[in-house]
């Protein structure tokens, strides 16, 4: 059926104003992180002084936010890919026990997730302060994602028999699991370690309850430039935050689609 | 090549996690070099027992399995030195074609050019040696299948496990590729068991057939035993068409509505037949000829007769209404109604 062009001008319309109805605050933002001095407006002039400001007060955070993103995807790439791959050689009630334990953190919120920590373990006081403390937290969180990921993929390839196929030829599990699992786990593994890096680097509710004034993470620097900076320097923030933050979007997005088109 | 092993199953059963007793212990003799299929109905255990003697599965407390005499039931697979195709044919997707069939001398330890060597031996031998380059997604059925038994193949096992390998594919190559598969157990002298549910493939490519029913062993024989001489009524219906007819043994022959059949001296009645009707003697379409009622003591009326070029299936009755169905010459001119005269060959019936 062809859609009546008037019907097309309202949906267009429609469309548009919930996009600008998003884009707008977005943008104001963006702007105020350029302008001289927001409560003038762009009259006052724009420039980079603010992002130059941001990337010199916060490029500790900026550090930390990157090395736990990083530590979280070594974590979770080395329990997560070798669990999955346990979990998908025998399905059993054991599976989709272990598959509800693990998606449990995704569906109780961060804070809970982050008063468990507290109370278990924050009276050991040097694991309390460093940063190691918040990368326990993004494991947790994150987790689940790098496993369903990778058990998705070694389900869609039929691992079992893949690997059977190579016990029969000789190999030795550890050969299978290097030889067969992790290649043919790759879309999974690559889909899963984009996912925990960009969930890492956004984390807030979890990280906010973890953290001390000398482990701040992205995020968390940011609700602090707001509460104690100029309206600017936060916008400025935003910003730097964007530039980290979007490529990690975008390529989730487009390599979910081309694993996507690969599985089918 | 090497020789093949002699495998020895002895009370082998498995019941797995959920409580599915997938096989009841059973023996079985492999001989060393001999083409062995596993035929049955989907479900009753035949990938089981192929699991249990590749080592895919444990047998349940007391089962073993042999190889050459040695007792190899606690070695993994990978252990065994078996090659085995599989039905899903379970080729390497992140390997080329010439990777996937030197995966076995990879792990063994052989240097690339040395395995590559030997693997590009193995492709032309199965012909497909135009293919090494290729990526597994870029193969075709067939050639997904030669691949595979090449893999197998490229170890030179001791044993070749085949799991309806040729169950994915369409008819007519499947007939093709059976016939291959048939030449190439035959040169390489290995070991072969081979399981599959299409009867037609077990009878063209085994030396012995093993039929099996819910977990059991129905009949161990040659292609011709389960055939002309099955065991029992389900050996007869799931390996072809059977017809039967009632009646008694009386002086070394059967009598029936229809009249009577001598029978050879080696067949054995079954035991403690008793009263009218308690025997009854079971043949192939193919193993009766129709002949003139004067010709013969056995004599049906003409059903139903259909033309198929050559031959002609014509169905009979007997004065009791028992029909059966015969294959026939198609020279003969029959029509419904006529008397027949039918003469079963003595090498080709049996009692049940
Ligand atoms: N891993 C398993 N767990 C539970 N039951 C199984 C398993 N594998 C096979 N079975 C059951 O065992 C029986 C025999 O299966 P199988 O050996 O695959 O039969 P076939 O190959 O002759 O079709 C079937 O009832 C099947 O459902
Ligand atoms: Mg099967």
């Amino acid at each position: 059926m062809k859609p009546h062009r008037l019907t097309f001008a309202f949906q267009l319309t429609v469309t548009l104003l919930a996009c600008a109805f998003l884009m707008v605050p977005a943008g104001a933002s963006i702007l105020a992180g350029f302008t001289v001095n927001y409560f003038r407006g762009v009259s006052s002039g724009l420039t980079l002084k603010w992002i130059g400001e941001v990337l010199a007060l916060y490029s500790d955070t900026i550090a930390l936010s990157i090395a736990i993103a990083l530590g979280t995807l070594g974590v979770t790439l080395l329990i997560g890919v070798p669990a999955a791959w346990a979990l998908a050689r025998r399905p059993s009630r054991l599976t989709r026990l272990v598959e509800e334990v693990v998606t449990l953190p995704v569906a109780i919120p961060g804070l809970a997730l982050a008063l468990a920590l507290i109370l278990a373990y924050g009276g050991i006081r040097e694991f309390r302060m460093s940063p190691l403390f918040i990368l326990t937290g993004h494991v947790l969180y994150t987790l689940p994602f790098m496993l369903r990921a990778v058990m998705a993929v070694l389900a869609a390839v039929d691992v079992r028999t893949l690997e059977e196929g190579a016990a029969s030829l000789g190999a030795s599990p550890l050969q299978r699991f290097f030889h067969v699992v992790v290649p043919n786990a790759r879309g999974g593994i690559l889909a899963g370690a984009l996912m925990v890096v960009t969930l890492s680097i956004g984390e807030f509710n979890l990280t906010w309850m973890l953290h001390t004034p000398l482990t701040k993470t992205l995020p968390v620097g940011l609700a602090d430039s707001y509460a104690s900076m100029r309206l600017e320097i936060a916008s400025a923030y935003t910003l730097v935050f964007f530039v980290m933050i979007v490529p990690l979007l975008v390529a989730l997005q487009l390599f979910g689609r081309t694993v996507q088109g690969a599985a089918r | 090549m090497n020789r093949g092993a002699a495998i020895t199953v002895a009370s082998c059963g498995k019941t797995f996690a959920d409580g599915t007793r997938a096989l009841s212990p059973l023996d079985l003799d492999v001989r060393a070099g001999e083409t062995l299929v596993l035929l049955g109905p989907s479900g009753c255990g035949k990938t089981t027992l192929l699991r249990l003697i590749a080592g895919l599965e444990a047998p349940d407390a007391g089962g073993h399995i042999r190889f050459d005499g040695a007792d190899v039931t606690a070695l993994p697979i990978e252990k065994r030195n078996v090659g085995m195709v599989f039905q899903s044919y379970a080729l390497f997707p992140n390997m080329s074609v010439i990777d996937n069939v030197a995966y076995g001398l990879r792990v063994r330890g052989m240097a690339q050019a040395a395995r590559r060597a030997q693997a590009a031996g193995v492709l032309e031998m199965m012909r497909i040696g135009a293919l090494a380059q290729r990526r597994i997604d870029q193969l075709s059925g067939g050639q997904r299948q030669r691949v595979a038994l090449a893999r197998a193949l490229a170890v030179e096992p001791r044993v070749i496990l085949l799991d309806e390998p040729l169950t994915a594919l369409d008819a007519a190559l499947r007939e093709h590729l059976r016939g291959e598969i048939d030449a190439l157990l035959k040169r390489l002298a290995i070991t072969a068991i081979y399981v599959t549910h299409d009867q037609a493939e077990a009878l063209a490519l085994g030396d012995r057939i093993v039929v099996m029913r819910n977990g059991a062993i129905a009949q161990v024989g040659t292609p011709r035993d389960v055939y002309f001489r099955p065991a029992d009524d389900f050996v007869a219906d799931f390996v072809g068409v059977t017809n039967r007819l009632t009646g008694t043994l009386k002086n070394g022959r059967f009598e029936t509505a229809a009249g009577v059949v001598p029978l050879p001296q080696d067949l054995v009645p079954p035991a403690a037949p008793s009263g009218p009707g308690a025997v009854r003697l079971l043949f192939r379409p193919e193993a009766a000829r129709l002949a003139s009622p004067a010709d013969t003591p056995l004599v049906f009326e003409v059903v139903q007769v259909e033309f198929q070029g050559a031959r002609q299936k014509v169905t009979l009755k007997d004065p009791a209404g028992a029909r059966i169905l015969v294959e026939a010459p198609a020279d003969g001119l029959l029509v419904p109604g006529a008397a027949v005269g039918l003469i079963l060959d003595p090498a080709r019936i049996s009692l049940a």
